[in-house]
């Protein structure tokens, strides 16, 4: 139990904080933005394209991270249909931060849009020039980026589900090094039902 | 690793923990659905300025939302270099810059007599070298109706027709300017206004304000005009029966040599209002001539090199930057809305709207 396999690796967990604020955020700028006429609409879209262009950059980087260091195995007890969901989910989410970005991208690109990341920082275009690319690839932006807020939704309900009901580490694998679950999660087990029954 | 009877406990065991889940799930979706509008009934959007401009004028698949009718153009700019002092942009530098252009009539109807609107715009893409781009749209008249988003939302609510009569209501038109007194000086200008017979001989005004920076860190807040070359009045063409006597127009005069225009720019002095385009500057503050558009080529829009480019005013090369004009923001969200709606179109998504063949003319 104590153990390396437990927890995630320490650039593991750092990716995963980190991105989870860059994504979050980039999810309501970008709705905030297309929704807005002020001038919000002018600086969140000058924070959307750099923002996107970092998380795909942290997003390859994971994915290599990832490779190197498979993460903890999921709790054995855990029942077959929660398992396929929690993999599922976590794949989901890797395709949808690795091609977000590159759609928008290349949605931009088919645009004839210059791609620019700051006021003079441009970006080749990734895309040949088309209107009809461009509504493709518009509409596929908006639709992922629902599906992967809606997947947030669910991974974090999940995670709070594992920390406050199951309590069974999954939670703070990624919340704590290996040294420390080691000593925490036996009183975990210890006391298992004070904690949840106090929040009432 | 748990306790496995957990799961068999007692419904109310973990009550708290879920409704704690329900929260911040439910607080979640409730922050990104207000953000995204969808809970902000009231907020302005993209959307519902575009919605607007369909309702008064109807849905032309394929077609811009507003200055619907129009031609494409192709040309350059040759810089003066004048404006280098000002501006870092490559466009400013010596030498000459491709474009695609557009001139058009507003309206959302691509089918619009060329007489019905005594306003004519020029658009430009200026394509740099560094593969920068400058976007510009201009008016043939030196001042906006209203100055906000939101005032211009409520003009094309008061000018949507009415079904009964397919016009205007008149009375709503009067209320709107009578609730907007900042819509004088264009309401001045438009009295003595008259649809022109041809797009060469108007001068075009870029209305909002934006910003030049130079490479000492500079900011110069700037608004500028195309001046024609061409002051003749009339039009061989002449325009008794053609509604569309524009495009005819310029094909014939471009058939002869280019078209020339001078970009000047005009430099405000502290004080001068960048956030109001209702308001003109004084007519003393200095100008300086930028360079020459060139116009050499003209064809139609569902063919030409303009048809598939938004000509959203916030696509600025370093060296032009915003300024703190709301209508510019604003602009550019609608734009980029309408640009979806045409380009879905294009593509004959589920959804978007289906092209009709063009009414018979009575």
């Amino acid at each position: 139990m104590k153990s390396d396999a437990n927890t995630f690796t320490l650039p593991a967990r750092v990716l995963h904080w980190l991105m989870a604020i860059m994504i979050l955020a980039m999810l309501f700028i970008g709705v905030g933005m297309v929704a807005s006429v002020s001038e919000r609409h002018e600086w969140l879209l000058r924070i959307h394209k750099p923002l996107g262009i970092a998380i795909l950059i942290l997003a390859v980087l994971r994915l290599a991270v990832r490779l190197r260091h498979p993460p903890p195995a999921l709790p054995v007890d855990l029942p077959a249909a929660q398992k396929l969901a929690a993999h599922a989910s976590h794949w989901l989410l890797y395709i949808l931060m690795l091609t977000m970005p590159l759609i928008g991208w290349a949605m931009l690109s088919a645009g004839g849009y210059p791609v620019m990341l700051s006021d003079s920082l441009r970006l080749p275009p990734i895309f040949p020039t088309s209107p009809v690319a461009f509504a493709v690839l518009r509409h596929l932006h908006s639709w992922f980026a629902m599906l992967l807020f809606l997947t947030f939704l669910a991974h974090m309900a999940a995670a709070l589900y594992h920390g406050l009901i199951r309590r069974d580490g999954v939670l703070s694998s990624m919340l704590r090094g290996g040294k420390k679950v080691a000593v925490i999660e036996p009183a975990e087990m210890i006391e298992p039902a004070i904690e949840p029954d106090s929040m009432r | 690793m748990h306790d496995p009877s957990i799961l068999d406990a007692p419904p109310n065991r973990h009550l708290g923990s879920w409704a704690l889940i329900a929260a911040v799930v439910a607080l979640t979706l409730g922050a990104f659905g207000y953000v995204g509008g969808w809970l902000a009934p009231h907020r302005l959007t993209p959307r519902r300025i575009v919605d607007q401009l369909q309702d008064n004028a109807g849905t032309f698949a394929g077609y811009r939302r507003n200055h619907a009718k129009g031609v494409c153009v192709t040309g350059y700019f040759q810089s003066s270099g004048q404006a280098q002092a000002y501006s870092d942009a490559q466009v400013f530098a010596s030498g000459h810059t491709p474009l695609v252009g557009r001139f058009a009539i507003p309206g959302g109807n691509p089918y619009a007599p060329d007489s019905s609107v005594p306003i004519r715009s020029m658009a430009l893409r200026f394509a740099q070298a560094n593969g920068q781009q400058w976007r510009t749209g201009m008016n043939s008249m030196p001042v906006f109706p209203v100055s906000t988003p939101q005032a211009f939302y409520a003009q094309l609510k008061a000018q949507q027709p009415d079904p009964a009569t397919g016009k205007p209501d008149p009375t709503k038109v009067a209320a709107f300017f009578a609730a907007h007194p900042e819509t004088a000086a264009f309401r001045a200008w438009a009295k003595t206004a008259k649809p022109s017979a041809s797009f060469a001989t108007e001068n075009y005004w870029s209305l909002d304000a934006f910003v030049f920076t130079n490479n000492a860190g500079k900011r110069q807040p700037v608004r500028w005009r195309m001046v024609p070359e061409a002051t003749d009045t009339g039009s061989s063409v002449g325009n008794g029966n053609n509604p569309d006597y524009l495009a005819g127009d310029l094909t014939q005069r471009l058939s002869q040599g280019p078209l020339r225009w001078h970009l000047l720019v005009t430099l405000a002095q502290p004080g001068d209002p960048t956030n109001d385009a209702t308001k003109e500057w004084p007519a003393d503050r200095p100008t300086i001539d930028a360079g020459t558009l060139v116009i050499e080529h003209t064809g139609p829009q569902e063919s030409g090199a303009c048809r598939d480019i938004n000509y959203d005013p916030l696509v600025l090369p370093d060296g032009i930057e915003a300024s703190d004009d709301p209508l510019l923001p604003a602009r550019s969200a609608a734009y980029a809305d309408s640009y979806l709606r045409r380009t879905s179109e294009e593509a004959h998504l589920p959804g978007s709207a289906v092209a009709q063949p063009k009414p018979e003319i009575k």
